[in-house]
């Protein structure tokens, strides 16, 4: 198999980062990261001790926490020399991905209240 | 006019900044150095595939936004998730990630052995989420919790089916993945796939957090 | 055994279309016999239908875009006409539920198969050659993404002869493309099609994106890329990111009408808005993978034709990824009307009139490309000047419905209609028209008939000023849009200027076919023997017409803007081309039927799930797996081409340039 351009200084993509980044320890540490996290989110979830209305957001910071573990631990985005490209095409990503949850949550939640006619009372319509 | 009158200046350079001569040229991070090796073009092509994945699923975490309160009449996100599920599917689905990094470990070193037994148990547990999740879509549909009931139930099977399709088609990925690499060893292009079907796979991983957080462990609180 | 399908799925009892669909397999079969005659099967298989080749591939894609151009084009004649004749009473010659397929039709093809193939097939043949390199980063993938768009295409030109075509237009706005409100396969036969040429452009997507920032040729940094490539870039962002919402929604609306779910529905919950909401998250950043593209073509032909390099390229790469990031923040401005409150309304109304400053900024960059410049008029310049002053108006007319309270008015009216043609046909078709004659030469070795050209750019302009400047009074006077036949006196003065005007654009259209003849008959006549015939700027033209397939022989060496400029001026200034480069072999990727198998099963996985032929279905769904498989174990995927041949071609290159150079010395550049 020949490649033809064997300089790829300081050049990387997701999934391989500088030596030894991906290493046993570096995705034990992940998972490890990882099950606490869950197992945090799952635990206030259920929990009567947090107070109530925090309980979303809890939960919410806890599964942004646990993505950004899984995408340095496993998907090793962050470790290389030059990940330049790699984080602007992730930061564009996310934009796009909030623009169309947020955005829609907005608009729809606008549109509900402004028509007088919340879903429940929609769903409960023959 | 001569040739040489013409050549040196361009007198409208308005608007155009430096023309030096770059001596940083080494950094195909910046494409200055030339074509990126197969490997990083791949890899990348991979990671912005996988980025309008994602995008895919805002649109369907979007629809299930909008529509979690449009039961209908019908059951209630409450009324029929079983946490202790979802956790042992996380379970599965995590440890199934760490034995594909463990698989990528072992392609590095080169090891047949380390690479196929940890493929295969990356494998074997997405099987058994996947396993999980039919058995959970057969309940709820024995219970009449169909997605034909409301708008509500529409959106939870649709987004958590995705996921699950996504697993599937990744299971049947990784079976081939595995004979190729069993066939033909560890040449570049095999390496180049086995890096691809990790991220594949550890980004689904990230998505079923989202799923967890927000359908399940949301969708569970009155 | 054939699901819904049986003889009635063919529409005996209409004319028209059994009239088109004959004419239409006789044209093939004709076109059939005669590649037979010739013998070229073999070699349309080996050269084009499996090659991987981009420039083959970008050829392939405006040759579809063309025909689907010209179908949607027969679509508009008859709507234009039909309007004309309806009045007073009269029924016209379509009836309700043919003129509505007719209008979805004409929409679905334009946008999918006629803008949409035309605009990639440009970025496709452009792209790597500016960018110095010898093809795409997945060239396989390359020909799949064009197959699957094929197989879109005849998907959608088959619902005419077999079934129907979808009544809710252009896009299926839910409820009415449920099934309560459907229940024929017109629907399905649009949402398999746009799922399938989708899923190709995606991957032209994924494939430009990763071409664009990752294989360049030593020296071409980001600053350093022609104007042409940054717009290629944003307009294949925005695919990544907005393809997927449009695959999402379609997906959604399939799971209604296959399996009962309930996204959008008027019972159990359902939510129609969402779907309007979702679709056009997708649609208007369609609407700049369109847009910029063409934004790209004008800047290079502005630049090329005007002596001088583009002006404030800076502000030029600052306002395209302005508008890209900016596009994803406008898309509410196409539902205004639906209901959501004031703050929705107003924040979606400034960012549209936000997004016209990037636009804005690329017109006056323009303006001063030209100034002071030694401009030349041939075709591609007059495109793209007859852009510059159409797109103005329908840029304004866009900002006017930014204005919500505006909008209320002008919701679904002629108006809107004659907005988006102002800017789609003035700037996406003209800047395709634009690209088309200016790198045609590239393409094939010689040039279009100047004379033709001009006789076909007239007609045309002033076609499309008649129809679209009528159909603005029309909509201002209240009409709206899809009426199958009108009952307002006053409007019908209006509706014949516009039928005129596309009698002027027939004229157009058949002009471009006699220029497309004449051309290919007198090709020694109009033959580029040095490969720079406009004498360009960037590295497309350093190479010979038509390239090879590898493009460069030796990797272009890139030390400033405006690569190939700088290097024709160090030659003209030493009167030698520098000495020959020490070639070596080549590594090129080979040919594979990938693309078109793969497009089969994709087809007949269509065909069978629209017409519920679920064991067909299947079938095309192992086969395509097991194409994975088989392209997934092949051992060689590349072939090399030896340094004799590579020395060789780019001798002759050299020498032709040389010639050229020997000529030529007397004059600057």
């Amino acid at each position: 198999m020949s490649d033809p351009y064997k300089k790829d200084s300081g050049d990387t993509v997701p999934g391989e980062g500088e030596d030894g980044a991906a290493s046993l320890r570096g995705y034990t540490l992940g998972l490890a990261l990882a099950l606490l996290l869950t197992g945090a989110s799952f635990w206030v979830a259920s929990t009567n001790l947090v107070w109530a209305p925090s309980v979303p957001v809890a939960i919410v910071v806890l599964a942004v926490a646990q993505m950004g573990v899984h995408l340095v631990f496993f998907l090793h985005v962050t470790t290389g020399p030059d990940n330049t490209n790699n984080v602007l095409a992730l930061a564009f990503g996310t934009l796009v991905v909030l623009l169309v949850i947020v955005g829609s949550i907005w608009i729809m939640g606008h549109l509900s209240h402004g028509m007088a006619m919340d879903h429940a009372a929609m769903g409960n319509m023959p | 006019m001569s040739s040489a009158a013409g050549t040196s200046s361009d007198p409208h350079r308005l608007g155009h900044g430096r023309n030096e001569d770059d001596n940083q040229r080494d950094t195909t991070g910046h494409g200055q150095g030339g074509p990126a090796s197969k490997r990083i073009v791949v890899g990348y092509g991979f990671w912005i595939y996988l980025l309008s994945d994602i995008v895919l699923f805002s649109a369907f975490f979007a629809a299930y936004a909008v529509l979690a309160h449009a039961t209908a009449g019908g059951p209630s996100g409450p009324q029929i998730f079983t946490r202790t599920r979802v956790a042992v599917e996380t379970v599965c689905l995590l440890l199934s990630s760490y034995c594909c990094g463990l698989a990528s470990l072992g392609a590095e070193r080169r090891s047949q052995l380390t690479t196929q037994l940890s493929l295969a148990a990356t494998g074997l547990l997405g099987a058994a989420f996947l396993a999980i999740e039919l058995s959970e879509f057969a309940e709820l549909m024995a219970r009449g919790a169909t997605p034909t009931r409301s708008a509500f139930l529409s959106s939870f099977f649709a987004l958590v089916g995705l996921h699950g399709l996504h697993v599937t088609i990744g299971l049947l990925w990784l079976g081939t993945m595995m004979a190729q690499t069993w066939v033909k060893g560890f040449r570049p292009a095999i390496m180049r796939r086995l890096l691809c079907f990790s991220l594949f796979w550890h980004a689904l991983d990230i998505v079923w957090v989202g799923v967890f957080s927000i359908v399940y462990l949301l969708g569970s609180r009155a | 055994m054939l699901g819904k399908l049986d003889w009635s799925a063919i529409p005996f009892a209409q004319p028209i279309p059994l009239f088109a669909a004959g004419l239409v397999m006789l044209a093939l079969l004709g076109a059939a016999i005669w590649v037979t005659r010739r013998g070229l099967w073999s070699y349309l298989w080996r050269e084009w239908i499996t090659s991987v080749d981009h420039k083959r591939i970008g050829i392939m894609y405006s040759m579809l875009a063309l025909l689907m151009l010209l179908r949607g084009f027969i679509d508009a004649i008859m709507m234009r006409s039909q309007q004309s004749i309806a009045v007073h009473g009269a029924k016209g010659y379509l009836p309700p539920e043919h003129y509505d397929q007719i209008f979805s039709a004409h929409g679905t093809i334009m946008i999918f198969f006629g803008a949409m193939p035309f605009i990639i097939g440009l970025m496709n043949f452009v792209v790597p050659l500016q960018l110095g390199v010898r093809d795409v980063a997945f060239p396989t993938l390359n020909s799949v993404s064009f197959w699957l768009t094929a197989s879109g295409a005849l998907l959608v030109n088959m619902s005419l002869v077999i079934g129907e075509f979808a009544r809710t237009g252009w896009l299926p706005y839910a409820p009415l493309s449920e099934t309560t409100y459907s229940p024929g396969v017109g629907v399905d036969y649009y949402l398999w099609a746009i799922q399938i040429s989708g899923a190709g452009t995606l991957m032209t997507g994924i494939n430009l994106v990763t071409t664009i920032l990752k294989m360049r040729t030593p020296g071409m940094s980001y600053m350093r890329m022609p104007m042409f490539c940054w717009t290629a870039l944003g307009s294949n962002m925005l695919i990544v990111a907005a393809f997927p919402i449009l695959t999402a929604t379609l997906a959604m609306l399939t799971l209604d009408r296959y399996l009962g779910f309930h996204f959008f529905t008027n019972e159990a919950g359902g939510n129609m808005m969402m779907f309007v909401n979702l679709i056009w998250a997708w649609g208007h950043p369609e609407v700049y993978i369109l847009i910029l593209p063409a934004f790209g073509v004008f800047s290079e032909v502005f630049s090329t034709f005007s002596g001088k390099p583009l002006f404030g390229y800076r502000s030029m790469v600052a306002a395209t990824l302005f508008i890209v990031v900016v596009s994803f923040f406008v898309w509410l401005h196409h539902f205004f009307t639906m209901g959501a409150g004031a703050d929705v309304n107003a924040f979606f109304g400034i960012a549209t009139s936000v997004i016209a400053v990037g636009t804005g900024v690329k017109i006056y960059n323009w303006l001063f490309t030209m100034v002071g410049g030694r401009l030349r008029f041939p075709t591609p310049m007059l495109w793209s000047l007859a852009f510059m002053v159409t797109f103005v108006v329908g840029g304004m007319t866009g900002v006017l419905m930014a204005v919500p309270p505006a909008d209320f008015l002008l919701h679904n009216s002629m108006f809107l209609v004659a907005h988006f043609h102002n800017v789609i046909v003035g700037g996406v078709i003209f800047g395709a028209f634009a690209g088309y004659s200016f790198w045609f030469p590239k393409a094939f070795g010689f040039q279009l008939d100047e004379r033709w050209g001009k006789r076909a750019f007239w007609p045309s302009l002033i076609g499309f000023v008649l129809t679209f400047g009528a159909l603005y009074v029309v909509g201002l006077e209240g009409m709206t849009r899809r009426l199958q036949r009108t009952e307002v006196d006053d409007w019908i003065p209006w509706l014949h200027v516009a039928l005129a005007g596309v009698g002027f654009m027939m004229l157009g259209v058949a002009a471009q076919a006699i220029q497309l003849y004449i051309s290919i008959r007198d090709r020694e006549r109009l033959r580029d023997l040095t490969g720079d015939p406009w004498d360009g700027r960037s590295l497309e033209w350093s190479t010979s017409s038509p390239p090879p397939a590898f493009n460069f022989a030796v990797m272009p060496d890139v030390r400033g803007e405006e690569a190939y400029w700088g290097m024709k001026r160090r030659a003209i200034e030493a009167q030698s081309l520098g000495d020959e480069p020490a070639y070596e072999s080549i590594d090129m990727p080979r040919n594979s039927p990938t693309g078109i198998v793969t497009a089969f099963f994709a087809t007949l996985i269509g065909f069978a799930l629209i017409w519920q032929i679920w064991w067909l279905a299947i079938l095309g769904f192992l086969g395509t797996y097991a194409t994975f498989v088989v392209f997934a174990w092949r051992d060689r995927d590349e072939i090399s081409v030896p340094v004799e041949e590579v020395t060789r071609i780019d001798r002759a290159r050299r020498a032709a340039r040389a010639r050229h150079l020997g000529q030529n010395d007397e004059e600057p550049a």
